[in-house]
């Protein structure tokens, strides 16, 4: 089985140019997730100013999917709030992938969780102690 | 258009040779061989017959009447171990096999073991070759069976069969070997090598699917797992699949008679590749012995790029992968952490599987995908810039959990 015949046309669009691949300049939030004994690692940078995103860079190894997720996930943090950009779930970020197969489900987690991560990291560096994550 | 084939250890395409010679048995010759009142049974019969001769030639079987025809290899597989453990009046006595075997043989080991039977796994070494003094040391009183495979379906190792044999007759044990993949790529011969029990799929040596042989060398007997009708003597009931035999004995037939020139082409466009692959991409690695290894397989770690998302980026081509990621389970290939490959590489292995209709052209086009695709996503790939950096990717603390106290 081919896991890819599933991805949607947009998957595979992210997945063969994806957006913002790279490491953000100056970041002041870096979110590392994932193990690659489990096949995947998303790296997640992004720069805040006045509690806004205004860049979001990724690094992924991992599936299709998770590379389609991780390009996705950098389209729709940059310009929102920290606090808007933390209601983003990972379905969220497969619905506007058009959808993702079922049994890859599981890697958009890992945008949502680098998310999480990235942004804990920046208000642990700003002093905020209100943690993201539980 | 369809993707460049390259994935001949999943399967084969079927010759055209042997469509030819099955046909006649799908629609006017379809009478049983079994049916010897007239000339429809008879005539099934003869095709058998001579399929069956077919095969015993391509694996050095003195006489034909050692071919048990199955189902597949799976069904030979399982003939072989559970045939012989049944023929045991209670569940007792003890298996040597290894834990790079195909899973018809492991699941069915493991299932001997839940009716009672004892199963030893022999040491292998970072290849996958058998470590024969462990073998040696494993033996027991009672030791029914030594059952490792020819050469290896996802990294290609070879195994000394003649080796193992010798060392199983000299201690009264019967041996099997699964030839499957080897079967059409290298010279096998049951007598010279001293094999009792031998596995053979039509659909890896461009047959149809769905039928296979079990040799069993004159004098051994097996408890059938099929009971009914008395075919092939009382071990495997069920009438013929005579169409299917047919194939199975045509494709045999045609690879014995190409084994030489097919086997060398092959082995050239596989160095071919090799050699592209470890000239033009850095940190690969080679999963599998170097030399004693199948003429048509190569088996590759790309670091820090996983499976799924080269073989999607090189999609031209149809290849496979040991990474979680391609499969259901999410378990990366149990071959590649059997031989000890570290986590991240099986989930950066690529296999590949040379057939006959592969060309030089088709080697070339493939690397220069890889080469640019590895790029790629290398350059995508957090893992290749922690290396870079000099971060030590075995021992970082990768728990997802921890991102609090970093
Ligand atoms: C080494 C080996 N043994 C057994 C089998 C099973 O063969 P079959 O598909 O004919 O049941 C295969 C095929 O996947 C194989 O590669
Ligand atoms: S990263 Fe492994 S399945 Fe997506």
């Amino acid at each position: 089985m081919d896991a890819w015949d599933e991805y949607t046309e947009k998957v595979m669009e992210h997945y063969e140019n994806p957006r913002n691949v790279g490491t953000a300049d100056n970041a002041n939030g870096v979110g590392v997730v994932g193990n690659p004994a489990c096949g995947d690692v998303m790296k997640l940078t992004i720069r805040v100013e006045d509690d806004r995103i205004v860049d979001a860079k990724f690094k992924t190894f991992g599936c299709g999917a998770a590379i389609a997720t991780s390009s996705m996930v950098t389209e729709m943090v940059i310009g929102k709030t920290v606090t808007e950009a933390l209601h983003i779930s990972n379905k969220a970020v497969a619905e506007a992938l058009g959808g993702l197969p079922k049994i890859k489900m599981h890697c958009s987690v890992l945008a949502e969780d680098a998310l999480k991560a990235a942004v804990d990291d920046y208000r642990k560096k700003t002093g905020k102690t209100d943690l993201a994550t539980k | 258009m369809k993707p460049i084939y390259m994935d001949h250890h999943a399967t084969t395409p079927m010759d055209p040779e042997v469509l030819d010679a099955m046909m006649p048995f799908l629609t006017s010759d379809f009478g049983n061989p079994s049916s010897s009142t007239h000339i429809y049974g008879r005539q099934a019969r003869v095709a058998v017959e001579n399929a069956r001769e077919q095969i015993a030639a391509l694996i050095g079987a003195e006489r034909s009447d050692e071919i048990i025809l199955t189902s597949g290899a799976t069904e030979s597989d399982n003939l072989a171990l559970k045939g012989l453990a049944f023929r045991q009046t209670a569940g007792k006595g003890h298996f040597i096999t290894i834990a790079t075997e195909h899973k018809a043989i492991l699941d069915t080991a493991e299932f001997l073991k839940k009716q009672g039977f004892e199963v030893t796994y022999a040491r292998i070494d970072s290849y996958g070759v058998v470590d024969l003094d462990d073998l040696r040391q494993q033996i027991r009183k009672d030791t029914l069976l030594i059952t490792i495979q020819a050469a290896n379906s996802e990294i290609g190792t070879l195994q000394p069969i003649a080796d193992i044999a010798r060392i199983a007759h000299e201690n009264g044990i019967v041996f099997h070997s699964d030839a499957v993949q080897a079967l059409g790529r290298m010279a096998v011969d049951v007598v010279k090598d001293g094999i009792d029990l031998l596995s053979i799929s039509a659909h890896k040596i461009y047959g149809p699917k769905g039928v296979g042989a079990l040799y069993v060398k004159k004098g051994i007997r097996l408890q059938p797992l099929l009971h009914g009708g008395g075919h092939e003597h009382g071990m495997r009931s069920g009438t013929l699949n005579v169409p299917g035999i047919v194939g199975l004995g045509k494709a045999a037939e045609i690879a014995g008679r190409d084994l030489a020139t097919e086997s060398q082409r092959q082995l050239q466009l596989r160095e071919r590749l090799r050699h592209g692959i470890e000239s033009r991409i850095e940190l690969v690695r080679l999963n599998g012995h170097p030399q004693q290894r199948l003429v048509n397989n190569l088996n590759y770690s790309f670091s820090f790029v996983e499976g799924e998302s080269l073989m999607l980026a090189c999609r031209d081509v149809a290849l496979s992968s040991g990474s979680a990621c391609t499969s259901a389970s999410l378990q990366s290939s149990y071959v590649l952490r059997a031989i000890g490959v570290a986590e991240t590489l099986a989930h950066s292995s690529i296999r590949f599987g040379l057939g006959k209709s592969n060309t030089a052209a088709e080697v070339d086009h493939l690397l220069d995908l890889l080469q640019k695709q590895v790029k790629r996503l290398r350059e995508m790939s957090p893992l290749y810039d922690m290396a870079q950096e000099g971060v030590d990717l075995e021992n970082y603390a990768w728990s997802p959990h921890d991102h609090h106290n970093h």
